[in-house]
């Protein structure tokens, strides 16, 4: 049925319209975005002096880093329990714990988790004030359900057998693990990895609840400039980020389809 | 083959216990630090009191332990009219944006099932692709294409369809186009997963005996793929029911949505215990689309 064919072509259109303009006017000379006025890199100059926003885009870059570790720490260890350990006590609430973040509204997440670093502070006093390291603690909280889902899914594909098989060889379970399920894991753990270093790349509630004054990352910058409507420097950070997202897509597209391939020749 | 001498398997894995806790000892930990903590915390500030100190409220338990909590904000949020259209109002637009997103995705979503294999692909990639440009650059993006001296009012008036500019910037229309632009992939990939799944061999063997191909698609491929409509509509409803930022940013300006609301009463009322009251009272709301979402991943 071409209706279905002629859908799929609008519903892109509609995706990539914004985008494509948005590229295509970063280049302008115009002070109002999406107007041309000849072709110009004077948008890209004024980012690149931009302080600002160069300096949330580099916190940015160091929490995203960070918040991705921690929650693949995490969720590697929760996937895991889940692929491997059956029911195990408490299982259930273990996986509801862990998935709660995938379904609750950002919002809610965002107040729950800035509440519990005021009451810690109030107890312990630790977190001292909130910035960095409580966005990157809620980036991680999110992260990790991800993570979880991810390496859980990983596992459960990959043949236990393998495993049992190294250890009835006489393998320790951590030798076994290290040599035979870390490996098989490795995949997922960089794709977890990613997944959730562009969550926290991208995330303006959760920050925007947790952080302090000296935690300003960089969509909350961006958040409170759309606040009063696009501007040409914004327009051209976009671009900048649509080429870093298209070139880093593309390679793991040609990863993908590489590997696909050894695997249909061998 | 395992070697008679091998120990049998309860005794290795009572063996294991130990190196189990390695793993769940400190996934717990993190999980009822941040995960359980915060939600108790959360509930214990909503039966909290506002107050003018910092932090700007007096917990539900005082000194030594003496109960002085309150129902009144979750009286206020069940009873006063302004909150209670607000959460009606979130759901409708969370109805709509999942109802628009099944009828924008499900097409683009067959189209690629019935695509040939190597092109499927590229095809879920390009459906991806926008998810990573950054959520705040597209929604700038449409900003730049709907305001008043914007891209679109530019195209219209060259082609004289208009002369004064259409204000469709900070409007319900404004804000729908963001919503169904953000979250059209949350719908498309469950519909291609359904769909992809489906036997082919149904189809034809519904058009072999006779059926047009819209009685087809009516009778066979559309209830083959209603699990996972209904998926795709309750990944879309649940988080768009508590969103902030698109009709933040492309919204009225007067249309009061429970994200919306919860963020106001937090930044600029500072009345943590009632944008916590609001965040347990949008909970309780959503537990019944969560879980029949939870359902529907489970059978399959």
């Amino acid at each position: 049925m071409s209706a279905a064919r002629a859908g799929l072509w609008l519903g892109l259109g509609f995706l990539y319209l914004p985008i494509v303009l948005l590229v295509a006017y970063a280049f302008s000379a115009d002070r109002i975005p999406f107007q041309w006025g000849g072709f110009s890199l004077r948008w890209f100059v004024a980012l690149a002096g931009d302080e600002r926003l160069i300096e949330a885009a580099l916190l940015s870059l160091r929490v995203a880093a960070g918040a991705a570790t921690l929650a693949v720490l995490v969720g590697g260890l929760a996937g895991f329990a889940l692929a491997r350990f059956g029911p195990f006590r408490g299982r259930a609430l273990f996986g509801a714990l862990i998935g709660a973040p995938l379904v609750l509204p950002e919002v809610v997440t965002g107040l729950s988790l800035l509440l519990l670093f005021v009451a810690l502070e109030g107890a312990i006093g630790w977190p001292a004030g909130r910035g960095a390291l409580t966005v990157l603690l809620a980036h991680a909280t999110l992260g990790a359900a991800y993570a979880a889902v991810v390496i859980q899914a990983r596992l459960a594909e990959a043949d236990r057998s393998l495993e049992e098989a190294a250890m009835d060889l006489g393998a320790t379970p951590f030798v076994a693990f290290r040599t035979v399920t870390l490996p098989l894991m490795a995949p997922s753990l960089l794709a977890a990895w990613l997944l959730a270093f562009t969550l926290s790349l991208d995330d303006v509630v959760l920050a925007s609840f947790v952080s302090g004054p000296a935690g300003t990352t960089l969509p909350m910058v961006l958040f409170s400039r759309l606040k009063l409507g696009l501007t040409p420097e914004v327009n051209a950070l976009g671009a900048v980020i649509v080429a870093v997202a298209a070139v880093a897509l593309g390679l793991a597209a040609l990863l993908l389809a590489r590997v696909d391939a050894r695997r249909g020749g061998g | 083959m395992r070697r008679p001498d091998r120990p049998p398997r309860p005794a290795r894995r009572f063996r294991l216990a130990p190196r189990r806790l390695v793993v769940l000892l400190p996934a717990w930990a993190w999980l009822a630090l941040f995960v359980a903590a915060p939600a108790l915390v959360l509930l214990g500030i909503a039966l909290g009191e506002y107050d003018t100190g910092v932090p700007p409220f007096r917990p539900p338990l005082g000194p030594g332990g003496a109960w002085q909590g309150t129902l009144a904000n979750f009286a206020a949020v069940a009873t006063d009219p302004f909150y209670r259209d607000g959460f009606l109002r979130s759901l409708l637009v969370a109805f709509a944006t999942a109802a628009l997103c099944l009828l924008v995705g499900y097409p683009m979503a067959l189209a690629m099932a019935r695509a040939p294999e190597a092109r499927r692909t590229p095809l879920l990639l390009a459906v991806l692709l926008p998810f990573w440009t950054g959520f705040l650059i597209r929604v700038g993006a449409w900003i730049g294409l709907l305001r008043d001296e914007g891209w679109l009012n530019g195209v219209l008036r060259a082609l004289g369809v208009i002369g004064e500019p259409l204000p469709l910037l900070y409007s319900d229309l404004a804000m729908y186009v963001g919503m169904v632009h953000a979250y059209l992939p949350f719908a498309v990939l469950p519909l291609y997963a359904a769909l992809a799944r489906r036997d082919p061999a149904v189809e034809e063997a519904a058009a072999d005996l006779g059926a047009r191909p819209a009685v087809v698609f009516v009778t066979v491929t559309l209830p083959l793929s209603a699990p996972g409509a209904a998926a795709a509509f309750l990944l879309v409803f649940i988080p768009a029911a508590g969103e902030f930022v698109i009709p933040d940013l492309l919204g009225p300006p007067e249309a009061q949505l429970v994200g919306r609301m919860l963020w106001g009463e937090f930044f600029q009322n500072r009345d943590w215990p009632l944008a916590a009251a609001l965040a347990v009272a949008l909970l309780a709301v959503l537990i019944l689309p969560v879980r029949l979402f939870q359902r529907l991943e489970a059978g399959r």
